[in-house]
């Protein structure tokens, strides 16, 4: 078994209250860091666990937090991204309703750090009742003195406020969240400047996923360096992962980086194999952005090596035969997925939530949206699939955020890994749009 | 009272105004306008499930901005609906990992049993209107429907559906929301 660093108490009746949550050590680290640390220490313990942000991005928190600009007087803001809406993604909804303490604990420890007075939570609007277990756990903390004026007789103030989305996938790109929190559209920003030094209201903002603030508790009362012991390489701690699709125990696991993924799909610690005895298909690994992978190549490298749940093993090979640890979105699919038909599933989703601003995104989310519904609705023709490929070329660099990657790489790496089935809906309209039919394999085609 | 044809200015309840104020307060003094998406769900669970015209003035007019500053917001985030709904709002998760598991058989099924069509108005009862929606964050537990804010999960088996469907027709009110003593009964206009 390995070691559960955030969810260790999780089933423990009452965690969501600060009564429970205190006698199984919460709140420990806002005492550690306020009274025995100064901030920049405590940035430094989180430089030195080696925590890569877990929205998706992976890019490594302390480092970000010590992008954040201090001009004098001018106030900063911690946000913490809670729109959770990746396809496949489901572990903040989870950690945040059974353990909102954990997620406040970590606010005001990271805001302390940062020097933040005023912080907020942007959780998806979807998630209201989320958003009201969070309210109440907040009032608590108030009441218990981790909030408020002069925290712990430190002088140290802090006010934590959560903010409810309104459905909208974009705004989990953070300056379009930022935009949504002021009471805009959620239209990503330019960059430069970015956050650190013009965020929320123009000021210096620092914005990080859920499971990233979560993790500094457990960095600050056990040290970065031994956060940092556990996993393998560039791969520090531990990482939630959403399971889900065709496996026999879907639901989130915490696991220390560096499990097989063979391991994590088939053993009955985790997914338990996939459901009603049918072989695996794909497994789209991080979230319905990164690229699908076919079984042999989500469980082997190219090279044979065993594939792990690191950022590193995920995207060994690159994009060629590698992919991406992502958000954690693990979605599995059996041997009867329609590769067409899901692909199509996700080009309509990046096409729904494309904000519109740019051209390359908003037009051409639309083209692969149309043209894979024709493929999969038996009106392809033979030039689609180039089509796709050079549509999905064209927008990726060629946008304010990242959306338009997202968009693009899960109809590429589809075309790259499975373009036989591609061909195959094309050539054989009839039986691809039989229900109940799936492309039967490459022996076909000969 | 003497009726006109003009609509009547609608006017959130005191509690709701309460719940405004408390919420403006998490917002610098100058920065009002950020409470625009909570004051918007506030309208929409206030005034049927849905934010009329007039609905949206009546939060410009509360947050202090220009009516088309609601509009660009109402009509970008899904979650505002814009015309009148049922009684109640299923909104059926479609996107991939709901699909794998059978969202769009749960789709034809709900549209089967409740004679809704989705993306159309509400069933001729006026319970339900059906809603078609991206990912919910609950995809280890497709298929996923959410109505105003309970997620229904693991929807695959006809007992799952129907115990839903009959706890949403055995409701006179909303649930009542933390700042309200009771589900307003403007919630259940079409009855």
């Amino acid at each position: 078994m390995g070691r559960k660093l955030l969810t260790e108490h999780i089933n423990v009746e009452g965690i969501d209250t600060l009564e429970v949550y205190r006698k199984h050590g919460g709140y420990r680290s806002v005492e550690k860091a306020i009274k025995t640390m100064t901030p920049d220490e405590v940035v430094e313990e989180v430089k030195k666990s080696g925590l890569r942000g877990r929205g998706g991005a992976g890019f490594p928190t302390g480092m970000k937090w010590s992008f954040l600009a201090k001009p004098e007087g001018v106030p900063r803001y911690l946000v913490c991204n809670a729109d959770e809406s990746e396809p496949g993604t489901f572990k903040d909804r989870q950690l945040m309703s059974k353990l909102p303490h954990l997620l406040i604990e970590g606010m005001i420890t990271s805001s302390y750090a940062l020097g933040a007075n005023t912080s907020y939570i942007y959780i998806r609007g979807e998630l209201l009742y989320v958003l009201r277990i969070l309210e109440k756990a907040i009032a608590e903390a108030y009441a218990a003195g981790f909030l408020g004026k002069n925290i712990l007789g430190s002088g140290y103030d802090l006010d934590l406020y959560v903010h409810p989305g309104g459905g909208a996938y974009i705004c989990g790109e953070e300056t379009a969240l930022l935009e949504s929190l002021e009471g805009k559209r959620g239209n990503p920003r330019n960059k430069p400047p970015f956050p650190a030094v013009q965020g929320l209201y123009a000021r210096p903002t620092v914005v990080n996923n859920v499971e990233s603030i979560a993790a500094v508790p457990v960095i600050v009362n056990d040290g970065g360096d031994e956060y940092a012991k556990i996993g393998i390489g560039r791969s520090t701690g531990t990482k939630l992962i959403s399971a889900c699709g065709h496996l026999n125990k879907p639901g989130i696991y915490e696991i220390e980086l560096g499990v097989p993924v063979e391991e994590f799909i088939y053993s009955d610690e985790y997914c338990g194999g996939i459901w009603k005895g049918r072989d695996l298909k794909a497994v789209v690994a991080g979230g319905s952005s990164v690229p699908i992978l076919p079984k042999e190549l989500i469980l082997k490298t190219a090279a044979g090596e065993p594939r792990l749940m690191t950022y590193e093993s995920l995207s060994d090979g690159g994009f060629v035969t590698g992919t991406m640890l992502g958000s954690g979105g693990f979605i599995a699919m059996d041997e009867t997925t329609c590769i067409v038909r899901n692909t199509w599933n996700f080009s309509r989703f990046y096409h729904h939530e494309s904000c519109g601003q740019c051209s390359p995104c908003r037009e051409g989310t639309g083209w692969l949206e149309k043209i894979l519904h024709r493929i999969e609705h038996g009106h392809g023709t033979e030039r689609d699939i180039d089509v796709l490929a050079s549509v999905a070329k064209q927008i990726e660099g060629n946008t304010i955020c990242p959306l338009g990657e997202a968009a693009a790489w899960p109809v590429s790496a589809a075309i790259r890994h499975f373009r036989d089935e591609f061909e195959w809906h094309i050539r054989h309209p009839q039986e691809a749009t039989r229900p109940g039919v799936v492309y039967p394999g490459k022996a076909v085609l000969a | 009272m003497e009726s006109t044809n003009a609509p009547a200015k609608p006017q959130f309840s005191e509690a709701a105004k309460a719940e405004i104020d408390r919420i403006c307060k998490q917002y610098p003094a100058e920065r009002r306008k950020s409470a625009m998406l909570p004051v918007l769900h506030i309208a929409q669970a206030e005034f049927g499930g849905w934010v009329a015209p007039e609905v949206q003035d009546l939060v410009a007019e509360v947050l202090g901005v220009k009516p088309i500053e609601v509009y660009e917001v109402s009509t970008f985030y899904t979650m505002f609906n814009l015309k009148p709904v049922g009684k109640h709002v299923l909104e059926i998760c479609r996107t991939g990992p709901c699909q794998l598991r059978g969202s769009d058989e749960l789709t034809a099924e709900l549209e089967r049993i409740t004679g809704a069509k989705v993306g159309e108005g509400p069933s001729a009862d006026g319970l339900f209107t059906l809603k078609e929606v991206e990912c919910l964050a609950a995809c280890g537990f497709a298929p996923v429907v959410q109505v105003r804010e309970k997620y229904y999960e693991q929807l695959d088996t006809e007992e799952s559906v129907n115990a839903m469907l009959s706890e949403l027709r055995n409701m006179v009110h909303r649930p009542a929301l933390p700042w309200e003593e009771t589900g307003l009964p403007n919630a259940v206009a079409n009855n």
